[in-house]
């Protein structure tokens, strides 16, 4: 049997430390050992982006990591979006634009999302549907969630808090 | 979908790692993006004894231009690259590839040495290195050795690189700036891996092609250069009728696959069709 | 019921009191669940599409690492019996009418002497995690015996085919007919006629949330309880109770937040059952979370109909006579026996007057996955049928598409109209109101008009561009029985308290009939509490399956809280010393009209409804004030759209863009237009999906070749265009609020509103698209089948 690993990583800005055995996915062990299940399993094969977290400030799949790979990472999940419950302009944006349905691909897509509109700050809905082609969505058929960020890329560019 | 036990090193040096290599005698793999390793691990379609991870060795991953030749670290993340000003500036041809790569989040993680090394025939970075003639640095106990393109791809998911060698860096030369280039890629939906793609570069002096070179992906198993295609373009010029020909040649000159995606004979109408829009577009880029 | 001066909540697009949880990474799936001591399941699945068992060997397996139990369907069998084999009973009204044949095999829990698909579980492990549980998995020991696959639907029912369930004799497990007027007669007599086959292939709903159940068993209180990402949580519960033989009252089944099922999760599996059994053996709760390779290949698929149509039509392009005979393959096992291809032979004559019609249909088992109800549920075979024979005629007449459809469409005044033929719950079909001639203008204008397209369509030909439109009308029925329950209960608190056993997978349930309940008691959403998909929380339900549950909850909380009105102005004029009939509901309170001062709150009526000393009940009346009712729909509502699509074909590379894509619908009375919008696009997307990415491809052996999302590919946001949409509203004559179902809708027309354009863009080329996905190398090969078939024209040459 392997030699279990530490992994001390940051979390939405928290510090963790828990041992795991090396083959421990990224994905679970934010769900499992750290009990942050805001993030979701869709394929386990990268393909579906459910499972996208920021790493370094970069949007990964984090079904595709190894929990090992994150020893050292800030790390940014869902459950870091809002501050003190309050919800960050693109939350706001998805919920007064009905950017989610069944909400389990929405972690996911808002993580997409930071990253996207840090790289784009302005971009355009064709722009916005090619970045999240990156994810896949069952419900909503993708035109809300396109509504979703570019009102929250609005709001973003305003406010120039994050 | 979770992988099966496996020892995990993950060593500080290159020589720590090829003497890891050397000591798993082919059972072992390096995890460098792991975008291509841990789906198929997470399937058990490889079940490894042992991940070398090499994201703990220092400077692996840079982007130098070297008198002409740009040189990339073998664990340069694909999402550097796509936004390195070196890259936009003397490898166009390697920014409008890497934009077909996946998606973002994949290309936050993948490398330019791990997808040369994993050599997918349907990948776009391999064919990057065929067209412009590439070359990589391979290490192993016996030290270095250069392997040009050519020499590198030799199968499905193979290459000339022995058991316990790795990639080290990856040299392209840069583009001449009156060259012309283009990518043009069928794949279902955007980001998927290429069913067809052709990469061209073309220079002209006036009338002629003083040269000409095509790459291929996703048709083959590996991805090969079109040569007999070139010789017409550098023999007859950049013509309607020699692009004509020479895509004619091109789809003669491949061994398509066949799969789920397309049949032979799919594959290699498009290796017509995908030539000539690359060579049209390559040949207007002034 | 209520004061009229307030501005209602339904009709407002109110913003859905679900996102709070979910935006925050708050939500609760059911992969979340985290229970002390909990073990974790995997399943050992057949490599081989048909093989006898001969040996299971689990000793290895039993001796892994953190392993708790291993299990194989031989020792099961002793144990457990099969599922039972009718999910969905018929009414006797449809069987009486209905000539039909039907068989149903019993799927086993574990599969014990034979395999019958590619995926068929025959082994359980359960360790003290999920990777442990995998690795003992892969050192279970079977030996097979293989037998010839069945992969043909046809093949299947040669006499020399191979037998799925031998007990049987066959593998033809359904044959149903239905007829109106004489099809064959009206055939003959017609001027002329066309002959085509039609197949829409599989494909499934595949939701972003796989399946999973988690079973715990309180020693304590002898009762199990079940959370399964499932739509039909009190099938599970009683099916459940009876396989293990436990009481309902000790079995409670909950479905948490759901992610997406369209279907899928809309009947009870054989994992529902067993993970129970297993946390009850083994007293400590069992958690299951299907992986995404396991979805592929053990979650039901669907569709899979080959339809042969002969049509007689007249010079005008009037259909005279409809005759389909056709094969549904429906995989190893059948769960919801003839529900889907019933659907399909409902749905044929969609909006279209059609006097002489005959449809032949037979279920085929084969050694594939299953084949159950997805999103339209058999209704988008049958429109692949009848618009593509649209289309032909208009072809074959040289009119345009949209022309052939006017000349059969039913008119509004002929409203309400008799299909001639029964609804599956019985009841004979009639279309309840609508106009799907203005439907079709409307699609038709959000797209740009069609004489502007033909304007666009000629010029681009002549730069060597192809563009084509295709359309697709359908009519639906929804809101189907048997029934649907709603408990409404007001609390002392002044809350409203409902529950019902419709289970939400993301519909936005706890928005929308927040807003119904506001409306009817006169009271702020917020003051409505909602309880769905929790057995414990209502006796009996059905469960949210075939567009339903907006028509059938609203109606049971309206009639609930007819009943309990009665009872609450009784108590009311009690407290108020009044008449029942002087009084009103008012934000809140109970009030005599005209007397704004003199009112009580709705807390204090419950309060008084109390029993014991000191109620303030009048005599006569019970104590409580709760009402349950159970809604039995007296047949289906009729929704109906119509989707245009202007595509771009690539005849070079055979790529397809849709360059524009429009709706008009129409489900009658609206309650959240913002909540309708996003079923008809998000249905939309999927059955752009399944027209032109989505398949299960099997090889001759019975292999699945599609066993990860690289190889079945849906599609993303830059696969599809923004969609436009229209809206109609002919209220529902059969429900109190005149709602009707839409949940399903818009994945019915995409795959031949597609197939349509692409044939349009292609006409020159002569080519035809029957088959379904569309794909790129098809479109080549269509091209140069078409030049041939030009150059033959042109030198006077038969191709």
């Amino acid at each position: 049997m392997p030699e279990p690993i530490t992994v001390r990583v940051t979390v939405n800005g928290k510090r963790f430390e828990q041992t795991c055995e090396p083959r421990k996915l990224l994905v679970d062990f934010l769900r499992e050992d750290l009990g942050l299940t805001g993030t979701h399993v869709g394929c386990e094969h990268g393909v579906c982006g459910a499972c996208t977290i920021l790493f370094n400030g970069e949007a990964v799949r984090s079904c595709i990591m190894l929990a090992v790979q994150a020893d050292g990472a800030e790390l940014g999940t869902i459950e870091g979006l809002a501050e003190d419950g309050e919800f960050h302009p693109l939350q706001q944006a998805f919920h007064e634009n009905h950017g989610l349905q069944c909400g389990f691909c929405t972690p996911g897509v808002l993580m997409l999302a930071l990253d996207f509109l840090r790289l784009n700050p302005s971009p355009t809905d064709q722009e916005i549907r090619e970045a999240i082609s990156a994810v896949l969505c069952r419900c909503t058929g993708y035109r809300d969630i396109v509504r979703s960020i570019a009102a929250a890329a609005g709001k973003m560019r305003t406010a120039r808090t994050r | 979908m979770k992988p099966a036990i496996f020892e995990y090193h993950a060593p500080t040096t290159i020589d720590a790692a090829i003497g890891l290599l050397a000591r798993y005698q082919g059972e072992a793999r390096l995890l460098a993006g792991g975008q291509s390793l841990l789906p198929m691990m997470n399937f058990r379609l490889v079940s490894p004894a042992a991940i070398i991870d090499l994201n703990r060795i220092p400077d692996l991953a840079y982007i130098r231009n070297e008198n002409g030749t740009v040189r990339l670290g073998a664990m340069t993340r694909q999402r550097t690259v796509e936004f390195s000003p070196i890259v936009a500036k003397y490898l166009p041809l390697l920014v409008e590839a890497i934009k077909f790569v996946a998606h973002l989040p994949i290309r936050s993680r993948g490398t330019i040495g791990g997808s040369i090394a994993h050599a997918d025939p349907a990948a776009e970075l391999p064919m990057v290195l065929q067209a412009l003639e590439g070359e990589v640095v391979a290490r192993g106990p016996a030290g270095e050795r250069l392997i040009k393109a050519t020499d590198l791809f030799q199968g499905l998911l193979t290459t000339s690189l022995a058991p316990d060698e790795m990639i080290v860096e990856v040299r392209l030369a840069a583009i001449p700036a009156h060259a012309g280039c283009a990518v043009e890629e069928f794949a279902r939906r955007r980001g998927d891996f290429a069913i067809a793609a052709v990469a061209a570069v073309v220079e002209r002096a006036g009338e002629r092609c003083i040269k000409a070179r095509l790459a291929t992906a996703g048709i083959g198993s590996t991805s090969v250069r079109l040569t007999a295609a070139e010789a017409i373009l550098e023999r007859d010029g950049l013509g309607d009728t020699v692009i004509e020909e020479a895509a004619a040649k091109a789809a003669e000159m491949v061994s398509p696959l066949s799969d789920q995606q397309a049949s032979v004979e799919y594959r290699r109408h498009l290796t017509r069709v995908l030539t000539e829009r690359a060579l049209r577009r390559a040949r207007s880029i002034h | 019921m209520a004061e009229p001066s307030r501005m209602p909540y339904v009709g407002r697009s109110m913003l859905r009191r679900e996102d709070r949880r979910l935006l925050l990474g708050e939500g609760q799936y059911v992969g979340d669940l985290q229970l002390p001591r909990m073990l974790h399941a995997a399943f050992v699945r057949s490599p081989m599409a048909h093989a006898r068992i001969r040996s299971v060997d689990l000793a290895r397996a039993a001796a892994a690492p953190g392993v708790a139990l291993v299990l194989s369907g031989t020792e099961l069998a002793q144990l457990l019996p099969t599922i039972p084999d009718h999910q969905v009973s018929l009414p006797s009204k449809w069987r009486t009418a209905v000539r039909h044949h039907i068989l149903n095999p019993q799927q086993a829990l574990l599969a014990a002497d034979k395999v019958r698909h590619v995926g068929e579980a025959f082994a359980v492990v359960v360790a003290e995690s999920r990777y442990a549980a995998e690795d003992a998995a892969a050192l279970v020991e079977a030996q097979f015996d293989p037998l010839p696959a069945v992969v043909d639907p046809e093949d299947g029912l040669r006499p020399s085919a191979p037998i799925v369930h031998e007990q049987f004799g066959t593998n033809l497990i359904c044959e149903l007919a239905v007829a109106k007027g004489d099809a064959e007669g009206a055939l003959r007599d017609a001027p002329h006629r066309l002959q085509r086959r039609f197949h829409h292939h599989r494909y499934a709903a595949l939701p972003i949330e796989c399946r999973g159940v988690v079973g715990a068993y309180d020693a304590r209180t002898h009762s199990l309880t079940i959370w399964s990402a499932t739509q039909v949580v009190h099938w599970v519960r009683r099916e459940v109770a009876a396989t293990l033989g436990m009481p309902e009252a000790r079995v409670r089944c909950v479905a948490l937040d759901v992610g997406g099922g369209f279907g899928v999760k809309g009947h009870v599996y054989p994992e529902d059952l067993l993970i129970p059994f297993l946390a009850r053996r083994l007293g400590r709760p069992v958690k299951w979370i299907e992986d995404r390779h396991e979805h592929l290949m053990c979650s039901c698929h669907s569709r899979d109909q080959i339809h042969d149509v002969e049509i007689g039509f007249d010079g005008d392009g009037r259909i005279r006579a409809f005759h389909d005979r056709f094969l549904v393959d429906c995989g190893a096992f059948n769960p919801i026996g003839s529900g889907a291809m019933y659907n399909t032979i409902a749905h044929l004559i969609g909006p279209y007057r059609i006097d002489h019609f005959a449809a032949e249909a037979k279920i085929v088992a084969t050694n594939k996955v299953p084949n159950a109800p997805y999103r339209g549920a058999g209704r988008p075979e049958a429109a692949l049928v009848t618009e593509r024979v649209m289309d032909l005629i208009a072809a074959r007449l040289e009119l345009e598409p949209a022309e052939v459809r006017r000349r059969n469409m039913i008119r509004p005044e002929e409203m309400p109209y008799h299909l001639g033929i029964l609804y599956r719950d019985g009841e004979p079909i009639i279309y309840d109101g609508g106009d799907y001639p203005a439907a079709l203008e409307k699609a038709l204008i959000a797209v740009g008009g069609l004489a502007a397209f033909r304007r666009r369509q000629s010029e681009a030909r002549r730069e060597g561009r192809h563009l084509g439109i295709g359309i697709g009308c359908y009519t639906e029925g929804t809101g189907a029985g048997p029934f649907e329950g709603a408990t409404v209960r007001i609390e002392p608190s002044g809350k409203i308290f409902v529950a019902s056993g419709a289970c939400p997978q993301g519909q936005g349930m706890e928005t929308i009939f927040s807003q119904i309940v506001a409306d009817i008691w006169s009271v702020e959403p917020e003051d409505v509490v909602i309880s769905l998909a929790d057995t414990a929380a209502i006796p009996m339900g059905f469960g949210t399956i075939a567009s339903r549950s907006t028509v059938t909850l609203s109606a049971a909380i309206h009639h609930a809280s007819e009943r309990l009105r009665k009872k609450t102005f009784a108590i009311a004029a009690n407290l108020l010393e009044c008449g029942s009939e002087d009084l009103e509901l008012r934000n809140g309170m109970v009030g005599v009209i005209g007397v704004p001062g003199m009112a009580v709150p709705l807390g204090k009526v419950a309060q008084a409804a109390r029993p014991g000393w000191d109620h303030g009940r009048p005599p006569g009346v019970k104590a409580g004030l709760d009402e349950t009712y159970y809604w039995e729909p007296p047949t289906v509502t009729w929704s109906y759209a119509v989707h245009a699509a202007i595509v771009e074909v690539d005849v070079g590379t055979g790529g397809i863009k849709i360059e524009r894509y429009a709706v008009a619908h129409d489900c009658g009375v609206v309650v959240n237009p913002m909540l309708v919008e996003g079923q008809i696009i998000g249905g939309t997307v999927q059955g752009i999906g399944g027209g032109l990415f989505e398949r299960f491809a099997y090889d001759s052996d019975g292999q699945l070749l599609t066993g990860s999302l690289m190889d079945y590919m849906m599609p993303t946001a830059s696969d599809v265009p923004d969609i436009a949409l229209a809206h109609q509203h002919s209220p529902s004559p059969l429900n109190p609020l005149g709602v009707k179902g839409l949940g399903e809708g818009g994945a019915i027309a995409p795959p031949v509103a597609i197939a349509n354009a692409v044939a349009d863009a292609l006409a020159p080329f002569r080519a035809e698209f029957n088959v379904t996905p569309i794909m790129p190398e098809q479109i080549v090969a269509a091209v140069r089948q078409g030049a041939v078939k030009n150059t033959h024209t042109q030198l006077g040459v038969q191709p």
